[in-house]
């Protein structure tokens, strides 16, 4: 009990910022794991790019409207989020209607919506230069800024995620597998799908304010290609994906504050990396035993 | 004559498949017919356009022509169609077990947002046994010898209870037990009234193990019973280069 009321007391903010970096390092982990195993990593990458423009739009737009000096969260998270739809629907279109691989529309989509973004802010800049420092948070993340409200919102969307995942699990999958097979029995195939890229919107835009537009991109990918090195089954690996993304944010949260005062979204990427390093070593040194 | 009056499990007619953007075809024309109860091989040259040929009978590829199962479309007989496609197709690394993939041939049957029973799993492990694999059934798929690997497929066409099996080269880096096991359990399936359509490439055997042979080479060059589809001539004909 008392190491609990000393978290809740001595160490309030400290403590918020474990359990909601834990959690988005949670969902980020299980959704990564279906982006990996569909070979689609890159995807996360032209979507998370593509929530910049939105960011600016939704800046704008609550400006317009008078709320909160521009930085109304909702309307931000909105917007990032349909321009991450819209980023994911143009690579679509371009793989579709073009002879260009996925990997090239992917690489023109993102820079586009990049630069647009960047576009924006520095025309919000220009005109409101007193607020623009809130938004730089999307970049680069802002883990100290957490408050109860985004644990809770982090809560309830990792809640969703899991729920989500469980449900489908066998259907998400069997997307990732066998995509011909699931058309061909007629397994929704389509609604599968939009219901992935809705998750991972949801965790990007959710995740964006705290530890940045390009590191979230590692949390998806690294935690699941770490897991992948431990286990042939793909529930464990979904499990552990989930654990070892929580896992990175948590202890990336602790070495930030505990040694200089580092960035945190860098120290979470890099304690995530680190993890995924410890495990390929173990993984080569078992490898050439068996 | 009751034969005839049954409903084809599948009918071609007139199907042509065009590369993307290009106008010369990869098929041309194909008609044909497939009874039930029957084994069919389609026989052709490498390049010939034999899995073009089945992904456009699947809709998995655009094509011209119509393709009609039983009594009706593609969509309102997914489940009685089993297609099992090409090894090379798959990714081995997947984290899949040989008991997960025969799962999923009850997909359907267990429901969209439905967990996988105790009983499901026990049905999928009777489909493995029929196929010789109830040992490596928690075996990660792509530590399967490639016969085994085939054969996990044939499970998961089983469990999905076809009516209609299409087999991309199911022989194709297969041992010669797994050869034999699955010509058998094709007689077996046939005796049972289900309908065959099997790419092969070994012409030698192929009028022991079919009732009708289509020998394609972008087009029909021939088709009937094994000894008349694969007179000399037809042979000569399908695997001579085509002229431009």
């Amino acid at each position: 009990m008392d190491i609990i009321s000393s978290l809740l007391t001595e160490h309030y903010n400290a403590t918020i910022v474990f359990f909601a970096t834990a959690l988005l390092g949670l969902s980020a982990g299980l959704i990564g794991c279906f982006l990996v195993l569909r070979k689609q990593a890159l995807i996360s990458d032209a979507v998370t790019h593509a929530t910049l423009p939105g960011i600016g739009i939704g800046f704008l737009l609550s400006l317009h409207f008078g709320l909160n000096d521009g930085k109304y969260l909702p309307l931000l998270l909105l917007c990032s989020a349909i321009t991450a739809y819209l980023g994911a629907a143009a690579v679509q279109f371009i793989t579709n209607k073009t002879r260009l691989s996925p990997d090239t529309a992917i690489a023109s989509v993102m820079s586009f919506f990049y630069g647009l973004g960047l576009l924006l802010l520095s025309i919000i800049q220009n005109i409101d230069a007193g607020n623009k420092a809130g938004l730089n948070s999307f970049l680069l993340g802002q883990v100290s800024g957490l408050r109860i409200d985004n644990l809770i919102l982090l809560g309830a969307v990792s809640l969703f995620v899991v729920c989500a995942v469980v449900m489908n699990f066998k259907n998400l999958r069997l997307l990732c597998f066998d995509k011909n097979y699931a058309n061909l029995l007629g397994l929704k195939v389509k609604t599968t799908e939009n219901i992935l890229l809705f998750l991972m919107i949801l965790v990007i835009c959710t995740g964006l304010k705290t530890v940045g537009l390009i590191m979230i991109i590692a949390l998806l990918i690294i935690p699941a290609i770490t897991a992948r090195l431990w286990t042939e089954r793909s529930e464990l690996m979904a499990a552990l994906a989930a654990f070892f993304g929580a896992l990175s944010c948590i202890g990336g949260v602790y070495l930030s504050s505990a040694l200089y005062d580092l960035p945190t979204g860098s120290t979470i990427v890099l304690f995530a990396f680190a993890l995924f390093a410890v495990s390929l070593v173990i993984r080569i040194i078992r490898g050439a035993d068996a | 004559m009751s034969m005839d009056n049954t409903i084809a499990p599948l009918s071609v007619k007139d199907l042509s498949c065009r590369y993307t953007r290009q106008n010369n075809y990869a098929l041309r024309d194909i008609s044909f017919t497939a009874k039930a109860g029957t084994i069919t091989g389609v026989l052709g040259p490498n390049g010939a356009g034999k899995s073009t040929f089945l992904k456009s009978i699947l809709d998995l590829l655009p094509h011209e022509g119509s393709v009609k199962f039983f009594d009706g479309t593609l969509a309102k007989n997914r489940q009685k169609i089993a297609y099992i496609p090409q090894r090379s197709s798959v990714d081995w690394d997947f984290p899949v077990s040989a008991l997960d993939v025969c799962l999923m041939g009850l997909y359907p049957r267990i429901g969209w947002l439905r967990r996988i029973s105790k009983a499901h799993k026990e049905e999928a492990m009777h489909y493995l046994e029929q196929v010789k694999l109830q040992d490596f059934a928690h075996r990660q798929i792509g530590a399967l010898s490639g016969g085994q690997q085939q054969r996990v497929f044939m499970a998961r066409a089983l469990a999905q209870q076809a009516e209609l099996f299409l087999l991309d080269e199911p022989m194709a880096g297969v041992d010669q037990k797994t050869q034999t096991l699955l010509f058998d359990l094709f007689s077996d399936l046939k005796q049972k009234g289900k309908t065959m359509l099997i790419i092969h490439h070994n012409l030698q055997a192929a009028s022991a193990h079919f009732d009708h042979i289509l020998l394609l080479n972008q087009t029909l060059v021939a088709q009937g019973a094994p000894e008349q589809a694969l007179s000399e001539d037809a042979i000569n004909r399908a695997y001579s280069p085509i002229e431009a």
